[in-house]
């Protein structure tokens, strides 16, 4: 996994509440067996005019010019200013893989879904929730200052405004540890295999008709 | 935490002290995964990352794999197996948990195999999933094993490769939320307008970081079918994990299920469950209090499932909405729509009707809507009304009571065991603009169609709108009928 420390980068909004993973990556993009190539079908419902296709040259079809992702001023942004509940719906990962692949390293909204909110982690993006004020506030600017950046510095645990006000986030220990240094998480609990093997064997004397059934 | 406190434990609390291998200095837990369900939207690129760490799954025999997303559900194309799928992407990714599931040594009921379904319907049907487990599966729904006093959530596709690889989650310990129904149900209400009235309720955040314990006499009543359909749709209220004690329902219902402990040993693991349920005064860090009585059979107008009225009420004004992301979702929902504020719901007319998903495609859900469709027609102006049992073992039970007929007879299309229309990945699909009654568990834009306009009800109510071509209270379509 890559890892995050600290990103600089423009902001562009997804301006409304419970954007569904549906939303992010539409279903017919699913069918892909690669973690990789989904950008160009991030919010593929709302960024074009037609209905996409796996495969197809996503350059030739008709984009949706009111769609803010469409606008001059939001190319290359890399921070998703967002509202309540996003990323609510499927457990899909291709929702952190559109996202990151489309260019995105963290997304700042009041609330996240749960599943959602634990993938970004697993993908090296990192999804901070600030209050609801603050977020309102940071698109009021957004919108009010063509090429507005924000700095998030996970290290610190703040969102850099302009200027330079910033704001703290939580993020939980063992998650900002693995981000920071781009940890595998696998390999980290097989250092625990010692404890998993010995719980294993306590279960297989209380509970043994949960192993072997299925074979 | 004292010791008394820590003596009344919740359902939850105690499922997850039984699983807990380790607590982690940074507050963060293994929790050991009992059972680990795989489909092929989810895992091929799990088995890829193994694949490339050079790693092999911890634990073979707690795997169980099916294909349900992609599969077709049109009988002549699925007869030639996978090679029969026409959607080649779709092909692909069948044939690739076949093969995954060969190179890893994973049982897999392949796509015409008699085992096969919808993943959360042939877990419990098949004594898979079973109380006192802690269950995953790279997919949301996974919540409905919780049904059978599990501990069962959806995890993505990095953490099905963390689970394979370690038999382990990390995780953090949730919430207690309990949501109670207490009173009894009047006729012609379902556990699909129980779970529906509570994310309408609390909302599709009100669950979020929690996990859901159903509970009350409405629940205790529900058979199992009911408490799956209860349990599935937790998430749809933001919960990862929903779950319902173990009671003697349960105890009849897993019984004699084919990988289900059996003789003494059942009577060890019987023993064993009969903790499963919250201790008299356990603490929850929430109570959510619904009557039965009060409940109506729901009929979803929106884009969320927490946009859901009573089928006698209107469809919501932005008008009436104070806070103002909420009025702006509503309005963009009606457009999305194409719904005007204050119309009666029961002049939604319907393009087509899909019957099925892992919330509403077991064998009392069939019945239910058959019950319905028994010596009606489907309505001239709906175009297609597709019937999808949730597994082979579901279809075959259908065909043996006749329900087939039933809807056959009624102009309603019998399909093969698939996920279908709940999401639209095989060929079913809404056309734009199309609105559909729908037994599946999720109304969001382009869901079962680019475009599509879902509603969400229960396998009855659907059943009626077909019939009648635009929604109807199934309570007075049932008097008008008989
Ligand atoms: S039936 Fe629908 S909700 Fe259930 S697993 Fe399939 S796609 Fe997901």
């Amino acid at each position: 996994m890559k890892a995050f420390t600290q990103h600089k980068g423009i902001a562009a909004p997804m301006d409304r509440a419970n954007v569904d993973t549906d939303l992010i990556i539409p279903k017919q993009f699913l069918k892909s067996i690669k973690r990789s190539g989904f950008g160009p079908n991030l919010f593929d419902e709302l960024r074009y005019l037609d209905e996409g296709q796996p495969g197809q040259d996503h350059s030739k079809r008709p984009v949706n010019p009111d769609f803010p992702l469409n606008h001059p001023r939001y190319q290359g942004a890399s921070v998703l200013l967002a509202r309540k509940n996003f990323g609510c719906g499927s457990s899909r990962e291709h929702a952190p893989w559109a996202l990151d692949d489309h260019g995105f390293r963290a997304i700042i909204a009041p609330s996240f879904a749960d599943i959602f909110f634990n993938n970004c982690f697993k993908n090296g993006l990192l999804p901070i929730v600030l209050e609801e004020e603050i977020v309102e506030q940071l698109f009021q600017e957004m919108y009010a200052e063509e090429g507005y950046e924000l700095t998030v510095d996970l290290e610190a645990q703040v969102v850099i405004k302009p200027s330079g006000e910033t704001h703290a986030f939580e993020v939980d220990t063992f998650r900002k540890h693995c981000l920071l240094h781009g940890l595998d998480d696998i390999g980290l609990t097989l250092e625990d295999a010692d404890d998993i093997r010995a719980y294993e064997a306590k279960r297989r004397e209380q509970a043994p008709w949960l192993f072997d059934a299925v074979k | 935490m004292g010791q008394q406190e820590h003596n009344k434990q919740t359902l939850y609390d105690k499922l997850w002290e039984d699983h807990l291998v380790k607590s982690r200095e940074d507050g963060t837990a293994l929790i050991y995964i009992d059972r680990h369900l795989i489909h092929e939207v989810t895992s091929p690129q799990a088995f890829e990352g193994l694949r490339l760490a050079g790693r092999k799954p911890w634990r073979t025999d707690s795997v169980v794999a099916t294909p349900d997303h992609n599969v077709p559900s049109d009988a002549a194309e699925r007869a030639g197996g996978i090679a029969g799928i026409q959607d080649e992407v779709s092909r692909i990714q069948v044939q690739t948990l076949d093969e995954n599931c060969k190179d890893f040594g994973i049982v897999e009921f392949g796509i015409n195999d008699p085992g096969q379904g919808i993943v959360h319907v042939i877990g419990p049907e098949t004594g898979a999933t079973l109380p006192g487990m802690t269950v995953v599966c790279g997919d949301s729904h996974t919540s409905t094993h919780g049904a059978l006093g599990a501990l069962a959530h959806g995890i993505g596709t990095s953490e099905v490769e963390h689970v394979m690889a370690t038999q382990c989650l990390i995780q953090k310990k949730m919430k207690n939320m309990l949501v109670r129904v207490d009173g009894e149900l009047g006729p012609g209400v379902t556990a699909k307008d129980v779970v529906l009235a509570i994310i309408g309720k609390i909302g599709t955040a009100g669950g979020t970081g929690y996990a859901i314990e159903f509970g009350g006499e409405v629940i205790r009543n529900l058979s199992m079918e009911g408490r799956m359909t209860v349990c599935n749709m937790a998430i749809e209220a933001g919960a990862r994990a929903g779950m319902v004690a173990v009671d003697q329902i349960t105890l009849d219902y897993v019984k004699g299920k084919p990988y289900a402990p059996k003789g003494e040993m059942w009577d060890k693991a019987v023993e064993n469950w009969s903790r499963l349920h919250s201790d008299d005064g356990a603490q929850f860090d929430e109570v959510v209090e619904l009557r039965g009585e009060e409940i109506e059979p729901q009929v979803s107008w929106g884009t969320s499932p927490e946009m859901v009225v009573p089928v006698s009420a209107l469809v919501p004004s932005p008008a009436d909405e104070g806070d103002a992301t909420k009025k702006a979702g509503i309005e963009r929902a009606l457009e999305y729509m194409g719904l005007n504020a204050g119309q009666k719901i029961t002049d939604i007319n319907l393009d087509r009707v899909f019957i099925g998903s892992c919330t509403n495609s077991r064998i009392e859900d069939l019945r239910a809507a058959a019950a319905v469709a028994k010596g009606h027609k489907k309505a001239d102006s709906v175009k297609q009304v597709l019937v999808v049992p949730g597994s082979q073992s579901v279809k075959a039970q259908a065909e043996k009571e006749g329900l087939d007929k039933v809807f056959i007879e009624a102009g309603f299309e019998w399909r093969e065991p698939s996920c279908s229309m709940c999401l639209a990945m095989n060929a079913d699909k809404l056309g734009a603009g199309e609105h559909c009654a729908s037994t599946s568990n999720r109304n969001f834009e382009g869901r079962q169609g680019y475009g599509g306009r879902t509603h969400l009800v229960s396998p009855s109510m659907a059943a009626a709108a077909a019939i009648a071509g635009h929604f109807v209270d199934v309570r007075d379509f049932q008097k008008e009928a008989s």
